[in-house]
């Protein structure tokens, strides 16, 4: 279809306001971020215009590079959990009846108005010794004795894919409740067990989606900075919380823009690496 | 005996019986349609053939196998459902092949036999395409090819058509029965299109409110249909009353050689508008008046108002008989031609 090209202020609105909306909440301020990275910092706490690298050179060290293996290693596991769970519960939910998807909708977006503080001290009570879910298992009979599971790496998953699940049932959801029910029929009536057929149909079709839920978990768990320091030893602790730390204790607003500027680049590499292998296995 | 055997199969949803008591036999070879208005259940009917819902009572039998109970994806079944529902992820060749993948074939014997298949179906040289890109014909016979990839016992096929213009339904009803010939498979189609059906089956079985009203080929299903319904529903007909007056019967008023059955009074005697012959008005035949004409070129038809009755008559263009709106004919019923139905 070939359209007129646009003319004027008012035909070229619809391009002109997103580009503004662009410009002044995201090229703004991550441009102010960019900038503030190659700042110099000063005693006291403030920093003046400058050009130099020392921020990014700081972090060349091997502290700084296993907390951003780390980060990326968690954000994975996060974002390859929550699809995990995700996923059958989406697909489960999506095949009920109206009434009840409404109902499991609302309990899980429900946790979405939870502050991150109220969700990582709740986890901590759970996962505690004294009353924790191991005091349950010591009733059932499953376990010796109760056991603390907090401070940990598996609190600090449970508690970041329980934060992430929602948002990627959120994703999920819309592809799932529109995928034809016919096509897995029509598996089972080419002789795949309804196992086989959910593996070798519904997952391929909804391949694009699967791809879109683990980035949107993975950006999503690169940027938690209060669930590992509230549920994880310092080891467990993400480039988000030094950030959060350089920032906001020790104020070298430079080092930590530099930082972020950092993260956000191996983040965005991660996700064209995503969409390159997903387009892989499309051809 | 051999084929597909159904005893009394029911399926309730609820309150609703969508299939109520069915007995049906279909040897094997055997090209069947279930036709019927929607929600007559014919639909249900051939999913509990597939196993896609489980019959409330009654048993489902192959070749005297008690299969009522086996999963669908044990029954060896090709089907095609009214979506076609292709798989969106996956080729021409990719759809055709994945009965084959799951039953883990080679990938050489799984190619040689998409290509057969495609032959079978007209498309040659398709494997590669994208099933988005395929018009509404060729999804539909890709369809029907992955459906019959396996050799299936059973070949079933849930209102395939009803998607395409009318012009490629008829074409595609013609090769859909010349392919079943060329195979020998035992298909059953559900349809609600009465042409589809006379066109394609060996039986037509006609459903109404979950029971079959009437089983059998088509040319008796038309010229001999069990009850008002199968009249009205196969092509169209008249319905007249017809009452016995003493030892005489009298339709549209006038006396008949139409003979009731005995102990009957009243019945409907349908005529198809083609057996319906106009005379010359005269005292022993019934008489009408022309309301309508409408010459549609290979035939003309006549609507007639007899008394409150409408009537219609179809006339070939060669015999047209020179009439229009207002005139008053006599109409000759011939009881060879016409069937009494007392239901």
């Amino acid at each position: 279809m070939r359209r007129e090209p646009a003319r004027g202020f008012v035909q070229h609105l619809p391009v002109i306001f997103p580009g503004l909306m662009l410009t002044i909440f995201f090229i703004v301020p991550f441009g102010t971020m960019v900038a503030v990275s190659f700042f110099r910092r000063q005693q006291g706490g403030f920093y003046v215009p400058d050009f130099v690298l020392a921020n990014y050179a700081r972090f060349l060290t091997p502290f700084f590079g296993n907390v951003l293996i780390f980060s990326l290693y968690l954000a994975i596991a996060v974002a390859v959990v929550s699809l995990i769970v995700a996923v059958p519960f989406t697909y489960l939910i999506a095949r009920s009846r109206r009434q009840t998807q409404v109902i499991w909708l609302v309990a899980l977006l429900s946790i979405l108005s939870l502050s991150e503080v109220i969700i990582g001290f709740a986890w901590s009570t759970l996962l505690s010794r004294t009353a924790g879910i191991t005091n349950l298992l010591v009733w059932l009979g499953l376990m010796q004795a109760p056991q603390a599971l907090v401070p940990g790496f598996g609190a600090v998953l449970t508690g970041m894919v329980y934060q992430a699940m929602p948002y990627a049932v959120l994703v999920l959801y819309p592809s799932m409740v529109r995928l034809d029910p016919t096509l897995t029929e029509v598996a089972r009536t080419l002789g795949a067990s309804p196992l086989k057929a959910f593996f070798t149909v519904v997952l391929p079709a909804l391949r694009t989606t699967l791809i879109a839920t683990l980035i949107m978990a993975f950006i999503f768990a690169l940027g938690s900075y209060l669930l590992p320091q509230i549920l994880g030893r310092p080891s467990h602790w993400t480039l988000s919380v030094l950030i959060t730390d350089q920032a906001l204790y020790q104020s070298n607003m430079p080092f930590a823009a530099a930082m972020a500027v950092f993260l956000v680049l191996v983040s965005l590499a991660l996700v064209s690496l995503t969409m390159f292998a997903g387009k892989k296995l499309e051809a | 005996m051999s084929g597909l055997v159904l005893k009394g199969v029911s399926r309730d949803f609820g309150p609703v019986k969508a299939v109520n008591d069915v007995d049906l036999e279909v040897p094997n070879g055997r090209f069947v349609c279930l036709l019927g208005p929607s929600g007559c259940g014919k639909t249900t009917l051939l999913r509990m053939i597939a196993g896609l819902d489980l019959p409330t009572t009654g048993t489902i039998s192959i070749d005297g196998e008690d299969i009522t109970h086996q999963p669908t994806h044990k029954r060896n079944l090709g089907m095609v459902f009214q979506s076609l529902a292709l798989f969106p992820h996956l080729t021409v060749g990719g759809n055709i092949a994945y009965a084959l993948r799951i039953r883990g074939l080679s990938k050489e014997e799984q190619a040689r036999r998409v290509e057969e298949l495609l032959a079978l179906v007209h498309l040659p040289g398709y494997a590669d395409r994208a099933v988005a890109k395929l018009s509404g014909g060729q999804r539909q016979r890709v369809a029907i090819a992955r459906a019959l990839a396996v050799s299936p016992r059973l070949f079933l096929l849930d209102e395939p058509l009803s998607a395409l213009d009318a012009k490629l339904r008829e074409a595609m009803q013609v090769e859909l029965r010349q392919l079943q010939q060329q195979l020998g498979i035992t298909t059953i189609v559900v349809t609600h299109d009465q042409r589809e059906a006379m066109t394609m089956a060996d039986t037509v079985i006609v459903m109404k409110g979950g029971e079959i009203r009437q089983a059998a080929s088509p040319v008796e299903i038309y010229r001999k249909p069990a009850d008002t319904f199968v009249a009205d529903f196969i092509g169209s007909t008249n319905l007249i009353d017809i009452v016995r007056d003493g030892d005489r019967t009298m339709l549209l008023g006038r006396p008949s050689a139409v003979a009731l059955p005995y102990g009957v009074s009243k019945a409907t005697l349908s005529v198809r508008p083609e057996d319906v012959e106009l005379v010359a008005p005269s005292s022993d035949l019934p008489e009408a008046t022309v309301t309508f004409v409408r010459d549609l070129g290979g035939a003309i038809e006549f609507f007639l108002d007899a008394d409150g009755t409408q009537v219609v008559a179809v006339t070939s263009p060669r015999s047209r008989p020179q009439l229009a709106i207002g005139d008053r004919v006599g109409l000759r019923l011939d009881p060879a031609h016409s069937v009494v139905l007392t239901r």
